[in-house]
């Protein structure tokens, strides 16, 4: 026995062992198999919510496969590269918002894309998603935690200015997404529990105004279906009935995949975007409903744990809020499709068709695959 | 040790350590209460959304059954379903009602009348969800050219459906009747169950009568239609109950060969086959066409035919009530030998008038100057009137009446003819009931000859007719021969309540049957001219109905009156003598003569029921003109 028995512990070369394959190609192989799982049991379900359609999954499966790309690359690059880039592409992104409601282009009278010459068209606001939890987690990580007050209102700032941004195109959906991944990051920081409750004071203050002065008259409708939907049964409450009629419907071992007569019947709309969900639960039952939400649950589990053991703060506070922001999709999608929640159009992540949202998160997912590979000192 | 830029104190770790397990529990409370929201629907609230989700994919839809076919003797069809393609709206399902007419317009030919019974339909109650025709019988392009646009016409149909069909529709309109689309008052009575998916119903003759049976059961279907309300597929089938196919005694080539006769002419021709009470021809001339009828006749077209002159749509055969005129001499015969008012010898003189009282009003002989001293039978051969004025006075009202009505005078003694009028047979208490006014003696001389306020349907007369034939025994008249399923004809056609006529002698039946037999064959009888060279025997009476009546001293001549205030001409009358097989009643609207008219019409059906119907496109023979009117 010596003095120095504590440090003489071997410190293992990160290439080396068993782990070393994984360490290499920086994916975190439990959080690897587990989004394969979700996406390949996606697939499957697409394809009975796209009514058999197999150009649907196909074009879906090339989306995820790009994303799939998209994560790896992420995951390649150290925490460290984006704690740098932060402030430049929050920049970017300001700059690329401002630019939509200027000369953005759009369907359904929502102006949401920029149409560059020479780009494929996307969308900033999407790009907010990482972005903004992004800056926000660098400014707070500059500071020791937890944050004071004035921290704190600057980080807000930091969050409200895109918000406000978007919700101008208008995109009250993709606005709540970014400001709540930039919540938690406040949050994460460990922001006062005082603090906390004067922010839910004002809430519940902004709602009412909200109510009144900010949200249109579809948005309101929404909320008013929810409460109760048979008040329209053949216009704004037919999706809320018809999704609920598909999951009641379903029982405890569903209908059987491809039996599903909601969906395949035409009775549930946006049968493989938004409301996938009710087509998994008709098809499958109450079971496959809990198969799906366990593996959510595993997902965020995993992510939590590698931001809980992340090794610098800036790494914790994004790679939290780039998992609670996940988790924050599928309540969002699973409450409005079984209407605990107002309608709003939230996809179910890697499950729902189309969209960009995918690829956002999936490199989010490297993001956390990242923060939990480039870590330099992994004891024995 | 940190390297480079990181910051990380223990502090820091364990803070956001916190914060995780905050969020972990945010986590589980809230997929919890997902999870909570999952069970609660489809454990706790499976069934209701089952049924919910039931109701939506699955509808019930009634099979109309096919109704059933009518047949005559010969099994040649009188009647029948042909599919025929309609294009129909359901109007919860169309969405702007003018604009989809209007495209439709544009496709179709839709006549202004077409047009307006949709509106018209659309403005009645109906069935929710129930098909509205706007234009029957669509053709092939017709047909093609919806089939393209469908996608622009919701609620927009082509529905195939069973139309009823007669294809010797002129011939038998008025013996079958026919089918037409449900009105307000009949969906009212009907059962609506069973009528679900059935458009049409019996409206009169034997369509109407029998209704039940050639309806049949309807069925079900369970199917699955999606939320367009386009069915997909069938789930569950109960199989509909078709009518009854049935079989009439009528003889088509007889029926024929009636309107043959009558052509250009109006009457009416009923033939029964006196064992069975079958009736074998139901003819009212002229007919028209029922299938105008079945999928509603257009305005103009109905116009035609009930303002026009000759009333197609009037069944003489079964409603026209005439007065009977000599042709009840046989059936009055009888009854003055029963009831002893007179004998078979007793004569009489006939001077060619007959007063009750002397100097009273004088009833006049047919034949100026009177036929002198007859007996019975050449009473009857030769028609005297003076006869059976005496006969009507000796027996009196009452006695005639009771009589009368055991030929089946005055009621409806049919099993199975819808409309049939019970005609008119006069008494004390109906004279007094209707006009107030005591019976006469004059009028009882009027009824002697059948004039007066008697009046008969040329069925009634037949009927009587085939009771003589029958030497008393009833048997019925009835259009149903009998059903071609395993269905006993028993449990629709009602029995027969009309006891046989039994007569103080019986002989006097086989008596009257040779006096009639003396009409047709006799060297004085009033239609010898048309039983000439027949090589069986016949027996009949002629007839002559006025249709106005002469004052006292004027002469009738027939050329100078009118056509149509001629007197009918009439005749009954059975063939063979023994085992009579055919017993005919034979009107002749304003014919003038009833044994120049309508014994030789007769004649010929006898002739095609007794030696063979005349082949195709041959001419049918009528026998020669007699040699005296009435």
């Amino acid at each position: 026995m010596s003095a120095g028995s504590l440090f003489d512990q071997p410190i293992r070369h990160p290439l080396s062992g068993s782990r070393g394959i994984w360490s290499f190609l920086h994916i975190d192989p439990v959080l690897l198999v587990l989004l394969l799982a979700l996406i390949s049991g996606g697939l499957v379900v697409l394809y009975s919510g796209a009514d058999a359609n197999i150009a649907v999954v196909k074009a879906q499966g090339i989306r995820m496969g790009v994303a799939l790309i998209v994560m790896f690359v992420f995951a390649q690059l150290d925490p460290a590269v984006f704690r740098r880039w932060s402030p430049w592409l929050y920049i970017a992104g300001v700059a690329g918002l401002a630019a939509v409601l200027l000369v953005g282009v759009g369907a359904k009278g929502a102006q949401r894309w920029l149409d560059i010459p020479g780009l494929p068209r996307f969308q900033p606001s999407e790009l907010m998603k990482l972005v903004v939890p992004m800056m926000t987690a660098w400014y707070l990580s500059r500071h020791y935690l937890p944050p004071r007050a004035r921290h704190v209102g600057v980080a807000l700032l930091i969050v409200l200015l895109p918000m406000a941004m978007i919700i101008l195109q208008p995109d009250l959906g993709t606005s709540l997404l970014v400001g709540s991944a930039g919540i938690f990051v406040v949050f994460f920081a460990g922001i006062s529990w005082r603090l906390i409750g004067a922010f839910f004071a004002m809430v519940s203050v902004a709602a009412p105004l909200m109510w009144f002065f900010v949200l249109r008259e579809y948005q309101k409708q929404r909320v008013l279906t929810l409460l109760d939907p048979q008040s329209d049964p053949l216009g704004a409450g037919w999706n809320i009935i018809q999704s609920k009629t598909a999951i009641g419907s379903g029982g405890m071992d569903g209908k059987g995949w491809l039996q599903g007569t909601q969906s395949h019947l035409e009775f549930l709309p946006e049968s493989h975007t938004d409301f996938i969900v009710a087509v998994l639960a008709e098809e499958f039952g109450f079971v496959g409903m809990l198969i799906l939400l366990v593996l959510y649950l595993l997902i965020i589990l995993r992510c939590l744990y590698i931001a809980a053991t992340a090794q610098d703060s800036f790494s914790r506070l994004l790679a939290g809020a780039l998992t609670m922001t996940f988790f924050i999709y599928v309540f969002v999608n699973v409450g409005m499709v079984s209407g605990l929640l107002p309608v709003v159009g939230v996809p179910l992540p890697l499950v729902s068709y189309g969209g960009t949202s995918g690829v956002t998160l999936m490199a989010a997912f490297g993001v956390l695959m990242s923060v939990h590979t480039h870590r330099r000192m992994i004891s024995a | 040790m940190p390297w480079g830029e990181f910051k990380d104190t223990a502090a820091e770790r364990r803070l956001f350590q916190r914060r995780t397990v905050v969020m972990l529990l945010l986590v589980f409370v809230l997929l919890g209460l997902l999870i909570a929201r999952m069970y609660q629907l489809q454990v706790v609230e499976h069934d209701v959304y089952t049924t919910l989700s039931d109701k939506n994919r699955v509808q019930v839809q009634s099979v109309a059954p096919p109704r059933g076919l009518v047949y005559d003797r010969n099994d040649v069809l009188l009647a029948e379903n042909r599919p025929v393609f309609s294009v129909t709206l359901v109007p919860e399902r169309v969405g702007d009602m003018e604009q989809t007419l209007a495209k439709l317009q544009g496709m179709l030919s839709i006549s202004d009348e077409d047009m307006e019974r949709f509106n018209r339909r659309l403005l009645e109650p109906r069935r929710p969800f129930q098909e509205l025709p706007l234009r029957y019988d669509l053709n092939e392009q017709e047909i093609a050219r919806l089939a393209v646009h469908r996608h622009e016409l919701p609620g927009v149909e082509v529905s195939a459906e069973l139309v009823r069909y007669y294809p010797h529709s002129e011939l038998t309109a008025h013996a079958l009747g026919y089918v037409g689309r449900i009105n307000r008052q009949e969906l009212q009575r009907i059962d609506p169950v069973n009528y679900a998916g059935t458009n049409y119903i019996g409206k009169s003759g034997v369509e109407r009568f029998y209704e039940e049976l050639l309806h049949g059961r309807v069925g079900y279907q369970h199917v699955e239609t999606n939320a367009r309300g386009r069915t997909l597929r069938v789930l569950e089938r109960e199989n509909p109950v078709p009518g009854e196919d049935i079989r009439l005694h009528m003889d088509l080539r007889l029926q024929r060969l009636a309107h043959e006769l009558l052509d250009g002419r109006r009457g009416a021709i009923i033939a029964i086959e006196p064992s069975t009470g079958g009736l074998l021809a139901l003819a009212s001339v002229p007919g028209f066409d029922a299938n105008q009828f079945v999928t509603g006749i257009g305005v103009e077209a109905y116009r035609e035919l009930s303002t026009s002159v000759d009333k197609p749509l009037f069944n003489r055969a079964l409603r026209g009530q005439y007065p009977p005129g000599s042709t009840l001499k046989p059936m009055l015969a009888i009854a003055a030998l029963d009831s002893d008012a007179v004998t078979r010898d007793k004569t009489i003189w006939d001077p060619g008038y007959y007063q009750l009282n002397s100097g009273g009003r004088r009833w006049r002989d047919w034949k100026r100057g009177g036929h002198g001293w007859v007996d019975l039978k050449e009473a009857v051969a030769e028609s005297c009137d003076i006869y059976f004025y005496d006969a009507a006075v000796t027996m009196g009202v009452d006695t005639m009446h009771k009589y009368l009505s055991a030929f089946g005078f005055g009621e409806d003694a049919t099993l199975d003819v819808a409309g049939a009028l019970s005609g008119l047979l006069p008494s004390r208490d109906w004279k007094r009931a209707v006009h107030n006014e005591p019976w006469y003696p004059g009028d009882s001389v009027n009824l002697g000859i059948g004039q007066g306020f008697m009046l008969a349907t040329p069925l009634q007369l037949a009927t009587a007719t085939s009771v003589i034939a029958n030497r008393g025994n009833w048997a019925e008249p009835r259009l149903l021969k009998d059903i071609k399923g395993a269905e006993s004809i028993d449990k629709v056609l009602p029995t027969g309540t009309h006891q046989s006529i039994e007569l103080d002698n019986p002989d006097d039946w086989e008596f009257v049957v040779d006096t009639m037999a003396e009409v047709m064959h006799g060297s004085k009888g009033t239609a010898r001219g048309a039983a000439r060279g027949a090589p069986y025997r016949m027996a009949g009476k002629t007839g002559t109905a006025q249709v106005f009546s002469l004052a006292e001293d004027e002469e009738y001549e027939e050329e100078e009156i009118r056509e149509r205030l001629r007197d009918h001409a009439l005749f009954v009358g059975f063939a063979p003598v023994d085992d009579p097989q055919i017993a005919v009643a034979v009107i002749v609207e304003n014919g003038g003569s009833g044994s120049g008219t309508a014994a030789p019409v007769a004649r010929a059906i006898f002739d095609a029921w007794l030696l063979g119907f005349p082949e195709e496109g041959e001419a049918v023979v009528v026998g020669g003109a007699g040699e005296a009117s009435n």
